[in-house]
């Protein structure tokens, strides 16, 4: 099933990424994926030995990822195992301790959240990062500003922040202009999430994008997160949810206490089995078989 | 009965409709409106309005109530203070405390606060002063950008202590406060050491900001010509806004603001532009040149709050700096220009004290003018946990100020009550915005 190193379990099995996830959803070739098919040609993002602590805390240890674009790859794990300070080290807002960065092969180093912005990384924050006093569409458009003649143009961006609210079946908003403060929990994560799915982004991160919204919202974010992956950008969704995300993702990565213990294409995991890596690492699943997956339930 | 342990977190249930109400400060246009068909009309309009004041959305209501209440018991007391020489003598005094405001206002906005400005404002206008003084004898103009580009320095400087080096505001600002105290008095007196610490305004021009009066004609124009850019202005947005397909005002709503600013802009040109002479005989008239400059200040600082990036930027830090942060927005860059254009707004507002005046001297209570400007951006309606505010409360607040000390003088009460009930209205505005907000939840 899994490999139990961090080390093993990315490399070996990228050659059938692409296969396996071609059989479920329409192939998405990188921009120079020609006749052979490598599959490194598909890999937008890749991490190398990334580290990160704060204080005594070891969030990340030696974490190694790749992440090909046109797929969907699900980050799972248990509650403070560094979901979240992995996709924030790609966001530019840490700064590994130690680990290197390609994007689209080429050594980087995300510095800061413009920096992440402008290589095409778009995030959705587990913690929203709105501005409760200002507008939807104040929100949805901060740092990306649209002007003419050197001031902000209102009407244009009015116009995207509808549009994308409506496509993502966002109806029961009063009025576009009201302060985000004034939204229920499961309007202000659509906010947040048509912010990041608005622009052309090139790698979209979702922190938990499901967790507030009711049944048809939740299904209209899944049905966008698996639309943005056809149109060929790379997806990276965490959730707690593992229907859903055994629903939509191609390929699963699974941390534990900061390492990235198990990671693969999603046809390889069931939900026991990724249960059992989440909680234990993974580490008893041979010997215990499904005895383990059972107590770890 | 593994199947039934999903370890699912996904809650399932529909959003709520939000029922919440909010002021939404900075919307280029009331989004209770804009929750209006396209088409609403204008009785729909009011409508709307009277629903969101009913429901304790008040705005700017409650200063302009007070107001008008003080304004109300003062004229029943004394009945020469509606005259129009004191109407007019109120218009100048308020100023400082208005352009005060405004400079707070832009490090409130910011959640923050800066406790110099009085002094750092006054070191720009000793600069100035000095400057048009023999011997240096340079023109007005050229001592006053001095005295401007000197407030902003420090503004600057001290905005990069705060932002770079992530010291407390509260702290680099009341250093500020002692030492700009201390290089004003050294200034000051090294200057001019047989003046007894004061230094006369030497240059007509800048004396009259304040004391010299439009010619009649010229208010007129003037007013005019406001009024046409701000008519040209409102039903352009509207248009552009339709254009768009969005939702705008009908064109009579639009209309009726203008009339409405219109009918205020006459009858201040009309009170100004009486004979407000003390003395039979003599003639003094015209607006006085503080007056359209306040109001340009006004516009001018509110457009760039409401119009570009840095103004979106500063709202944006006041209401979550993180989020600011991680938009990629450079929080440094903006907090340290706030600090700075609040520099040159305070130089601005102690120029016009000291215009008033007719010198700048070292007896200036810095620490007490600042706190008057605090209160003049709070009692107007902005918020100093940050992130709310509007330069317009700069304006309201400031007159409020002026009205007490005004009506208080023509009573005369002295000092110790002067001070008692502006901290009493300072006080009664932080209730109204605390009532006010507590029916929105904030998440
Ligand atoms: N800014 C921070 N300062 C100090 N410690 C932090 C910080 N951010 C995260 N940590 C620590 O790093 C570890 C990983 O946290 P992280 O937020 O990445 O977990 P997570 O996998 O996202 O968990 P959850 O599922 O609960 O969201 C935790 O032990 C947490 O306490
Ligand atoms: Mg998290």
């Amino acid at each position: 099933m899994t490999a139990d190193s961090t080390a093993a379990a990315s490399q070996p099995q990228e050659g059938n990424v692409s296969r396996s996830a071609s059989a479920g959803r329409e192939t998405n070739p990188g921009k120079d994926g020609q006749a052979d098919g490598a599959p490194a040609s598909d890999i937008l993002l890749s991490l190398h030995g990334i580290s990160k602590h704060f204080g005594p805390v070891i969030a990340l240890d030696g974490v190694d990822l790749d992440v090909p674009s046109g797929r969907i790859t699900a980050l799972i794990g248990d509650n403070g195992a560094g979901k979240s300070t992995l996709i924030k080290v790609i966001a530019g807002i840490h700064e590994p301790d130690r680990g290197e960065i390609y994007w689209n092969g080429k050594r980087v180093d995300i510095r800061t959240p413009h920096h992440a912005t402008e290589l095409g990384v778009a995030t959705v924050y587990q913690d929203l990062a709105l501005c409760d006093n200002l507008d939807i569409v104040a929100n949805m458009f901060l740092g990306l500003e649209q002007r003419r003649h050197g001031l902000l143009d209102e009407t244009p961006m009015e116009l995207k922040a509808k549009e994308t609210l409506a496509s993502l079946s966002v109806t029961s908003v009063r009025s576009i202009r009201q302060p985000v403060g004034s939204l229920s929990g499961g309007q202000r994560q659509s906010v947040a999430v048509a912010r990041a799915v608005m622009g052309d982004a090139k790698l979209v991160i979702m922190d938990e994008p499901t967790a507030a919204l009711g049944v048809s919202q939740t299904a209209m974010v899944l049905e966008l997160i698996q639309r943005l992956a056809a149109s060929g950008i790379a997806v990276i969704v965490i959730s707690h949810n593992l229907i859903d995300v055994f629903s939509v993702a191609d390929r699963m990565a699974i941390l534990y206490l900061g390492r990235l213990v198990s990671a693969g294409p999603a046809s390889d995991y069931d939900r026991q089995s990724a249960v059992e890596i989440m909680t234990t690492g993974g580490l008893s699943e041979r010997e215990n078989g499904a005895h383990g997956a059972e107590a770890a339930v | 009965m593994a199947a039934t342990n999903e370890p699912t977190i996904g809650e399932v249930k529909a959003p709520p409709e939000i029922e919440q109400e909010t002021r939404a400060d900075e919307a280029p246009v009331d989004p209770e409106l804009l929750a209006l068909p396209p088409d609403a009309s204008f009785n729909e309009y009011i409508t709307a309005w009277l629903k969101r004041v009913r429901r304790g959305e008040s705005g700017v209501l409650p200063v302009v109530g007070g107001l008008i209440v003080i304004v109300i018991i003062f004229q029943i007391e004394r009945s020469r203070f509606l005259s129009d020489l004191n109407l007019v003598n109120l218009l100048q005094q308020s100023a400082e405390f208005i352009v005060l405001g405004m400079a707070e206002i832009f490090v409130l906005l910011l959640g923050e606060i800066d406790l110099s400005l009085g002094y750092s404002g006054a070191v720009g206008a000793a600069v100035m002063a000095i400057l048009a003084y023999p011997p240096i004898n340079l023109s007005w103009e050229l001592a006053i950008i001095a005295g401007l580009a000197t407030s902003a320095a420090i503004g600057f400087a001290q905005g990069q202590l705060i932002s770079r080096m992530r010291l407390p505001p509260f702290v680099v600002t009341l250093g500020g406060l002692l030492f700009w105290e201390g290089f004003l008095i050294w200034v000051i007196n090294n200057q001019s050491p047989s003046n007894g610490g004061s230094i006369r305004i030497n240059s007509a021009t800048i004396y009259n900001i304040v004391n010299g009066n439009l010619s009649l004609a010229a208010g007129w124009i003037l007013l005019a010509v406001g009024l046409v850019l701000f008519a040209v202005a409102s039903v352009t947005r509207d248009r552009r806004r339709r254009a768009g397909g969005l939702v705008a005002p009908p064109l009579s709503l639009t209309l009726a603001k203008v009339v409405a600013v219109s009918i205020a802009g006459v009858v201040l040109v009309w009170i100004c532009n009486a004979n407000r002479a003390a003395f039979v005989g003599a003639s003094v008239k015209g607006v006085p040149w503080v007056v359209p400059i306040v109001i340009a200040l006004v516009v001018a600082w509110t457009f760039l709050l409401a119009r570009t990036r840095f103004g979106r930027y500063v709202y944006a830090i006041g209401g979550n700096r993180e989020a600011a942060r991680r938009a990629g927005i450079n929080v440094h860059r903006v907090r340290v220009f706030a600090y700075t254009l609040a520099g040159v707004t305070a130089a601005a507002a102690i120029i016009i004290l000291d215009s008033r005046t007719g010198g700048v001297t070292t007896d200036i209570d810095g620490g007490q003018t600042v706190l008057y400007g605090v209160a003049a951006a709070v009692i107007g309606g902005t918020s100093l946990l940050g992130g709310r505010g509007k330069m317009i409360h700069a304006l309201l607040g400031g007159l409020v100020i002026a009205t007490i000390y005004n009506g208080m003088g023509l009573l005369s009460l002295s000092t110790d009550f002067q001070y008692m009930i502006t901290a009493l209205v300072l006080l009664a505005a932080v209730i109204v915005d605390a009532v006010s907000r507590r029916g929105q939840a904030v998440t």
